[in-house]
């Protein structure tokens, strides 16, 4: 249960920093209004307020006093400077590693949490007009049976809280004494007890509520800041609100402890201890002033809620996906039973069927759309790695981000944060040259990093832009040899000097810094956008900066692949993967070694790789007159021509796990199942072009057997 | 399918009585989940001998095996005449090929024989007990020892 309510509690916290971050991005372009000011606000107050009920202590301060900074500008008391601006960028970064660290309960302190608590506290406490500084130094005493009175400061406008809490309230575990601490953060409080309906000890029922509260609150307050601490106990107590004085201080009207005049007021106060009070009605006149707001608490009043979501456990998505999926290979299937039993093409039966295709698809781009989210959340991370990156190089850089709106496959935003995160930091620690070097070649400082999302043709298509000094492929070229990567005396163009830095083991940079060159290189990178079924490329140009683009697919659950024939199989290669097609003439190709074949093309020699023989379909001969060779790059950015059968289309397939039900299979990546209801494989080129590479594998059958006799023998 | 004879004694379980290698092996009901007609597969890439290929069970991509090669028995010859028969082992679905489905039968416990000892293959491996059904004998499939490979048979 608690741990059901801590994961929604950490989602939400999720949207919070999300809300804060946009929040944050707007002020730092200078067009925030008040209400910008106040989503931050409301984004820090909520993730306190959430954070203390689950007693996460070094959360709930350090949102407390970036709090009461915030609040400090939301009252116009203080104004944004570049210098606030960056404590409150940084603190919300802090907030965000507490988060974090608590989700994690790894009890971490993010480094910089120490200097800015000070640089907050130094500006929530500068001269303030209202209480608000001596709400830091107000220390809540739990109630107890007596009343207790606290005289804080008085300032300018003055509120009556008539606070009956109902039993429910307790038995969702909230603590009357938390929302008190928490209204003395607004101002200054007094709060009484009222004890009147405490029954005699032996009738006492321990779990009831017995006690109603009046607080008296004066500050610069405004009303909906009350309501809100009173936010999450909606519903379960009768709240009353009065502004009994909008006027400069004065003394405080009497407190009437309890009410007995009859009123439906008296009437809510007054109900019978065993049975909870039902929600009062409206309070009708208070004493001292006129009752500006007056309000039972009842929950479904949304405080100014963003559109409203809806949390979906990802699975049943997911399902949907495979459902629908199955749905459009149906119409495939029944489209060709239909065409096979002679029904001519124009007769109502096709046209209800192509209705139908449209129907699925439409269905189909539906449930993907669910699966969809902007980048938006991930390119704003990535405006922290920038902040983080040139603070730590001493460089003066900004992001700028584009296209945000675009639309991925949540995976693909999870599995994108760590290579971009790498890609983003490279561009501020590698790409862009110091200062002085900027200033010397008359470029404008701040250096700009620029992150943008668009589609392309059925693919995403990111960019990680920087205009720092580009690629010193003189240097690439330099380290890759004194590396051992290529031969000293290798002729590389530029585009293949610039592969270079895909390379496993390559490393430009001279010093490992704290940020990149930490052995996690962009072979890496590049291994991850593969395995998602993109492909990564740069482009650079000296002087200008470079740019890194990933295209990536719009969906897992989907590939766009080639459909061959190899021998009596159909099989799928990813056309991610595939260079082009190439039907050899018979000189194209030159023996090598006993078996081996390579391919003349363009002056270059690429190996032949048969692929029924690599993946044990029969014996194929290499035959210039029949085979088509499709010619791929592989991770290393090697080239390899595939000899298949025959090339029959290229379409998108749902993707289907062969491990469910079997297990993997080397040299297949997965399964998709054809219009005709057959199942085809789908080729791993990688994993064919390693495995042809070697010397024939162990059959699994031998495999297995060798396993069952050991464990036999063991057992 | 003709001789249900409805029985509501607690030990009772009913098994489908199939063959494959020219013999008879029953499997429990509540492990099958369905029976087809043998259609052509998608053979796999560098697989054992006994799995002839994966098929498309709507939509589910499934692995189908050869049972009667699985027991060592010879392999069958797959044709329209044969019959698949989808079992639920593990968390997995697969298919077995086998030459026909003949019956279900109810077996009562006492009704079953404790295989006898005899020499270690992969066909009495599997064999969990013997079930005498009109003086022909029916083998009890263990499909968790055939197709797990994780359960070892009590030694």
């Amino acid at each position: 249960m608690n741990d059901s309510l801590k994961a929604t509690f950490f989602a939400e916290c999720e949207d919070l920093l999300e809300a804060l971050s946009s929040g944050l991005a707007v002020v730092s372009e200078g067009a925030h209004d008040a209400e910008t000011v106040n989503a931050i606000f409301r984004a820090v107050h909520s993730i306190k307020g959430a954070a203390g009920a689950f007693a996460l202590t070094d959360l709930v301060n350090f949102a407390h006093r970036f709090e009461t900074v915030l609040d400090r500008i939301r009252s116009g008391t203080l104004e944004i400077d570049a210098e606030v601006l960056r404590i409150i960028t940084r603190s919300s970064d802090v907030l965000a590693d507490l988060v974090e660290a608590a989700q994690s309960e790894s009890g971490a302190i993010p480094e910089a949490m120490d200097g800015l608590v000070q640089s907050l506290t130094d500006l929530g406490e500068a001269p303030a007009a209202g209480g608000a500084a001596a709400a830091d130094a107000f220390a809540f005493e739990p109630v107890a049976f007596a009343p207790i009175c606290l005289d804080l400061p008085a300032a300018e406008r003055v509120f009556h809280v008539a606070f009956t809490p109902h039993r429910a309230l307790y038995e969702n575990g909230h603590e009357p004494a938390r929302l008190f601490a928490a209204l003395a953060e607004l101002g200054a409080v007094e709060v009484r007890c009222d004890t009147s309906r405490l029954p005699e000890l032996d009738r006492l029922d321990p779990a009831e509520s017995y006690l109603s509260w009046t607080i008296v609150l004066r500050g610069d307050i405004a009303e909906g800041r009350i309501l809100q601490v009173f936010s999450f106990v909606e519903g379960l107590c009768d709240l009353t609100v009065d502004l009994v004085d909008e006027g400069v201080p004065h003394e405080p009207p009497a407190l009437l402890v309890h009410e007995s005049d009859g009123t439906d007021k008296g009437g809510a106060h007054m109900a019978p201890v065993d049975t909870p009070a039902p929600a009062a009605g409206p309070v009708g006149a208070a004493p001292g002033g006129a009752p500006k707001a007056a309000r039972p608490a009842t929950p479904g009043q949304p405080a100014a809620a963003p559109a409203a979501t809806l949390r979906v456990d990802p699975e049943r998505v997911d399902k949907l996906i495979n459902t629908v999926g199955e749905l459009i290979i149906n119409h495939a299937v029944i489209t060709q039973k239909v065409i096979a039993s002679g029904i001519p093409q124009n007769s109502d039966l096709m046209a209800d069927l192509d209705d139908y295709r449209h129907l699925a698809r439409e269905i189909q781009e539906g449930v993907m759309a669910i699966r969809a989210q902007p980048v938006k959340p991930l390119f704003q991370r990535m405006a922290r790695i920038v902040r983080e990156a040139a603070e730590a190089t001493g460089k003066d850089v900004v992001l700028v981000t584009e296209g945000e709106a675009t639309e991925v496959d949540k995976t693909l935003v999870e599995r994108l944060a760590d290579p971009l995160t790498h890609m983003v930091r490279n561009a501020v620690d590698h790409g862009i040259e110091p200062a002085e070097r900027r200033a010397a070649a008359g470029k404008p400082l701040p250096a700009t990093v620029r992150l943008s999302a668009a589609h392309r043709s059925g693919h995403v298509q990111i960019e990680v832009a920087d205009d720092g000094g580009g690629l010193n492929r003189e240097r690439v070229l330099q380290t890759a040899i004194a590396k051992g990567l290529v031969s000293p005396d290798a002729k590389l163009s530029e585009a293949e000097i610039d592969n270079l830095l895909f390379l496993p083991g390559f490393s430009t940079a001279s010093t490992v810094t704290n940020l990149s060159g930490r052995g996690v290189g962009m072979d890496v990178v590049k291994t991850t956008i593969t395995s998602l079924g993109g492909r990564l490329t740069i482009a650079s140009e000296p002087g200008r900066g470079s740019v890194f683009t990933i295209s990536l697919p719009l969906t897992l659950a989907v590939l766009d692949g080639m459909v061959v024939s190899v021998g009596s199989e159909t099989m799928v290669l990813p056309l991610a993967s595939i260079v082009e097609t190439v039907r050899p003439r018979p000189g194209d190709f030159m023996p090598i070694g006993p078996t081996g074949t390579l391919l003349s093309i363009r002056g270059a020699f690429v190996p032949v790789v048969c692929l029924g023989d690599v993946l044990g379909l029969g014996r194929h001969e290499i035959d210039a007159s029949r085979s088509i060779l499709v010619l791929i790059r592989t991770e290393t950015g090697s080239q390899v021509a595939l000899a298949v059968d025959g090339i029959s289309d290229q379409r998108q397939v749902v993707i289907k796990s062969l491990e469910g039900n079997y297990r993997a299979i080397q040299g297949i990546s997965a399964a998709t199942i054809l219009g005709d209801g057959k199942i085809a494989l789908i080729v791993d080129p990688d994993a064919v072009v390693a495995m042809a590479s070697q010397t024939p594998p162990l059959s699994p059958l031998a495999d297995m057997e060798f396993h069952n006799d050991r464990r036999a023998a063991a057992g | 399918m003709t001789d249900v004879q409805p029985q509501d004694d607690a030990g009772a379980t009913e098994f489908v009585s199939l063959v494959a290698g020219k013999q008879s092996f029953c499997i429990k009901i509540t492990e099958i989940r369905e029976i087809r007609r043998w259609t052509p597969v998608t053979s796999l890439p560098h697989a054992e001998h006994a799995v002839l290929g994966v098929m498309n069970l709507r939509g589910t991509v499934i692995p189908i095996m050869d049972l009667a090669a699985k027991l060592g028995l010879g392999s069958i010859e797959p044709s329209t005449r044969h019959v698949i028969v989808v079992v639920a082992v593990q968390g997995r679905t697969i298919g077995l090929l086998v030459e026909s489905v003949s019956e279900i039968l109810t077996v009562t416990n006492d009704m079953v024989r404790e295989t006898p000892a005899v020499r270690r293959e992969d066909a009495t491996r599997c064999i969990r007990g013997l079930v005498e059904v009109e003086g022909d004998l029916s083998r009890i499939l263990d499909l968790g020892a055939l197709l797990g490979g994780e359960r070892e048979e009590a030694a």
